[in-house]
């Protein structure tokens, strides 16, 4: 880092405050999965388009790196409805479900997947591969994960896709913008809650402010995160990157936009070093379903059915039983559960028959499984197709002889290792956590900005941000083509730029580190796994403290260490919206992963509904909206697509 | 002893070594520097040189530094100590570690 004992130059041309106006019909927020795919249907539409993007498109957003599953599409091969996709998820999120985007996806998520290939990405196994295996449609050529009887979990060659993704928008020449990160959307007038007419972004490189403006925005951007997990040095170990922050949710909070679903929480990833490489270790879930799991002494921890019952034959473990129409790709909803490793394990390692360490042995297991395992599915998953199979491979890990070590007795789950209760992540991988409320036009409460993947509140994985990109980028299109550009206001330029580069001309403040880590241990100690009203009204005077004696001094020294900063900042708004929301769900519940100790009373039906929030002014307002405000979904999606 | 002048730096951040760079293979291309998800390089100011890792602790350990760079080896994907994973060749029950 240092060239004889000094700091290197910065190596970019920097021009703060520099402007630049970009005129476009459709906006993109995010060029990750969602935004690729809202930027070609876009384009598609006749629109000109431009992407907004912190990192590279080529490889950015969580599905940038590789994907191995393309899950809940229903297709010719399968009997699966959409209807069914989204009642199994449904179930599993006790009825906390984003049927909207969830029935989107569902219903076009298998021609989202045909323009895939279209666009140079493998679905299908040409190479025959894996013919005669159970899993495989020999006319289709089609590969399928989790319920092999009902085909409808895709396996795919993902590794490529985000490469392809950007080479079709570089084709139908959309705008890209790499190295800016989003910052403010603009409105009309300057005002909050009126149309969104564009955006501000700054570039991490050169320091110099982009003014986008548009007759449509998508928000595409990621979900929050680092609320209550950060490590000062370890930032990019957890299973989430730092480039995640939520800078989409505080702007479009700010916006006036409507949230819900913020309060929900759960023990997450400590990012400090305790958890391994994703799908790195010996595990049965996920890319590594359905692999067979083994004690020190070789003896295999047995598989069992929803009913607790231990499976005899492997196949067992692919199939539904008897009486059982699918089973889902994850979830303990009882009508979809499917197969998984006993859930008395732990138990019986404790108990003496099973000896530590565990290892996930594919040796024994049909050859097609092994290699659609290794091979196919840690060949293409994001972040595992060097970090996992090349690295493992150079260092002679063989899955025909030797046996992946498991780490699960360190505590926590198969991916995360150990876990500590308050220390939190906002939703389960790559969505669900809370995020913007959306009509079926994925349109939000704000005019002319839609949202799509994991900004969308209970948002899903790959295919989801695919499908619902797809969607809100063809929504955005036909909304641009019957409306004008609207001119920014200046003064919301000019706050936004005093704003923006703040943390450029303080000297001896804070630095975005140490912000991150003293933002999340107010979360930890106030909003935790034990809530109550007084802990959160604490935990919102500190946060505000911090905001107003603290935030109010962080310094950066170059736009890269700004754009940081900036995001610290947005993780500040985030945490505010998420103290303000668990002040107003006052029950406990159990699949939002809320304690209240002042309300212990799990789900009463009187709080079977979402809190919402949205900043009238300063205020912030919360309110209630109802489970099942999606309507009929066949009906609202015809009138709708 | 070296002859080698002393500074005084600060610690490096941890872990400080994401990726190796092999000097000999490197062209100093910067690909890596364009497609890395979290801007952890900076190119050297040497030209050809490989890039410097001016934010090794960003470093999201996505490897598509690796996977778009030209030159095959040129950059090697390096987990931190205590991220290295462990398995067990079943016949001999001998244990290495990745």
């Amino acid at each position: 880092m240092y060239k004889d004992g000094k700091m290197y130059d910065w190596p970019y041309p920097v021009n703060y405050e520099a402007e630049t106006e970009v005129e476009t019909d459709v906006l993109i927020l995010g060029g990750g999965i969602a935004g690729c795919w809202a930027a070609i249907s876009a384009a598609k539409g006749g629109s000109k388009v431009a992407i907004v993007e912190k990192a590279a498109t080529i490889t950015s957003g969580a599905g940038g790196s590789g994907c191995d599953h393309w899950i809940n599409t229903p297709n010719p091969v399968s009997k699966v409805t959409a209807e069914d996709c989204v009642d199994w998820e449904s179930q599993n999120a006790n009825g906390y479900l984003n049927n909207i985007s969830r029935y989107i996806a569902a219903k076009e998520s298998y021609d989202t997947l045909l323009e895939m290939e279209q666009m140079g990405g493998k679905i299908r196994d040409t190479n025959d591969e894996f013919a005669g295996a159970d899993f495989r449609d020999e006319k289709t050529k089609f590969l399928f994960a989790y319920d092999y009887e009902n085909k409808f979990h895709f396996r795919i060659w993902g590794k490529n896709f985000k490469s392809a993704l950007y080479k079709e928008c570089k084709k139908l020449g959309v705008k890209i913008y790499d190295r800016t990160m989003a910052t403010s959307l603009l409105t009309d007038g300057g005002k909050q809650g009126t149309k969104v007419i564009g955006a501000t972004g700054l570039n991490s490189r050169t320091g110099e402010l982009f003014i986008f403006k548009a007759k449509a925005t998508v928000m595409s951007m990621s979900r929050h995160s680092r609320n209550w997990a950060f490590s000062s040095e370890l930032t990019g170990l957890g299973q989430f990157r730092p480039n995640i922050v939520g800078t989409g949710y505080a702007m479009a909070f700010r916006a006036g936009a409507q949230f819900t679903q913020m309060e929900r929480s759960m023990p997450g990833n400590l990012s400090f070093g305790t958890s391994y490489p994703s799908y790195g270790t010996g595990n049965a879930m996920n890319t590594w379903f359905p692999c067979t799991i083994v004690d020190a002494n070789g003896k295999q921890i047995p598989w069992t059915d929803r009913d607790g019952k231990e499976l005899t034959d492997f196949d067992q473990r692919t199939h539904p039983v008897k009486g059982q129409k699918l089973f889902g790709e994850r979830g303990m909803a009882y009508d979809y559960r499917r197969p998984d490793i006993t859930p008395d394990m732990q138990k019986r390692v404790k108990n003496g028959e099973f000896a530590l360490p565990l290892y996930a042995d594919m040796t024994g297991m049909p050859q097609m499984e092994r290699r659609a395992i290794w091979g196919l599915m840690v060949g293409n998953e994001g972040r595992t197709p060097t970090p996992i199979f090349r690295t493992y491979n150079e260092a002679g890990f063989d899955p025909d002889k030797d046996m992946l070590q498991s780490y699960l007795m360190l505590g926590g789950d198969w991916l995360r290792g150990a876990t500590l209760p308050h220390v939190r992540i906002g939703g389960e991988g790559p969505g669900d956590s809370g995020g913007l409320v959306v009509d079926w036009n994925l349109k939000t409460t704000l005019d002319s900005l839609y949202a799509a993947g994991d900004s969308l509140f209970a948002a899903n994985y790959h295919h989801h941000a695919a499908a619902t990109g797809r969607y809100a980028g063809r929504k955005a299109a036909a909304h641009a083509n019957q409306t004008e550009q609207t001119k920014p206001a200046r003064k919301q330029i000019d706050n936004e730029k005093a704003r923006v580069y703040a943390p450029i001309e303080r000297k001896n403040g804070i630095e975005w580190k140490e912000l991150n880590a003293g933002l999340a241990r107010v979360m930890q100690n106030y909003c935790g796994n034990y809530k109550n009203d007084e802990l959160l009204n604490i935990g919102l005077k500190w946060t505000s403290d911090i905001e107003k004696n603290v935030a109010s001094t962080a310094c950066a020294s170059n736009p890269h260490t700004l754009m940081r900063t900036l995001g610290v900042l947005d993780i500040l708004t985030c945490n505010q919206m998420i103290l303000h929301t668990s002040l107003a769900r006052k029950a406990s519940s159990t699949y939002l992963g809320f304690n209240r100790l002042d309300y212990p009373e799990i789900d009463p039906p009187a709080y079977h509904k979402w809190i919402t929030i949205h900043q009238e002014g300063k205020r912030v307002k919360t309110g209630e909206l109802s489970l099942d405000f999606y309507g009929d979904m066949e009906s609202n999606y015809e009138a709708h697509k | 002893m070296s002859e080698e002048k002393i500074y005084a730096t600060p610690n490096q951040p941890t872990p400080a070594r994401p990726v190796i760079f092999n000097a000999e293979l490197c062209t100093g291309c910067n690909c890596c520097v364009e497609v890395c998800m979290t801007d952890i390089f900076i190119p050297n100011p040497d030209k050809g040189k490989p890039p410097i890792i001016i934010y090794p602790e960003e470093c999201w350990y996505g490897g598509v530094c690796v996977e778009h760079c030209p030159v095959d080896g040129a950059i090697t994907l390096n987990h931190p100590l205590m991220q290295r994973a462990h398995f067990k060749r079943k016949d001999s029950s001998e244990h290495f570690w990745v």
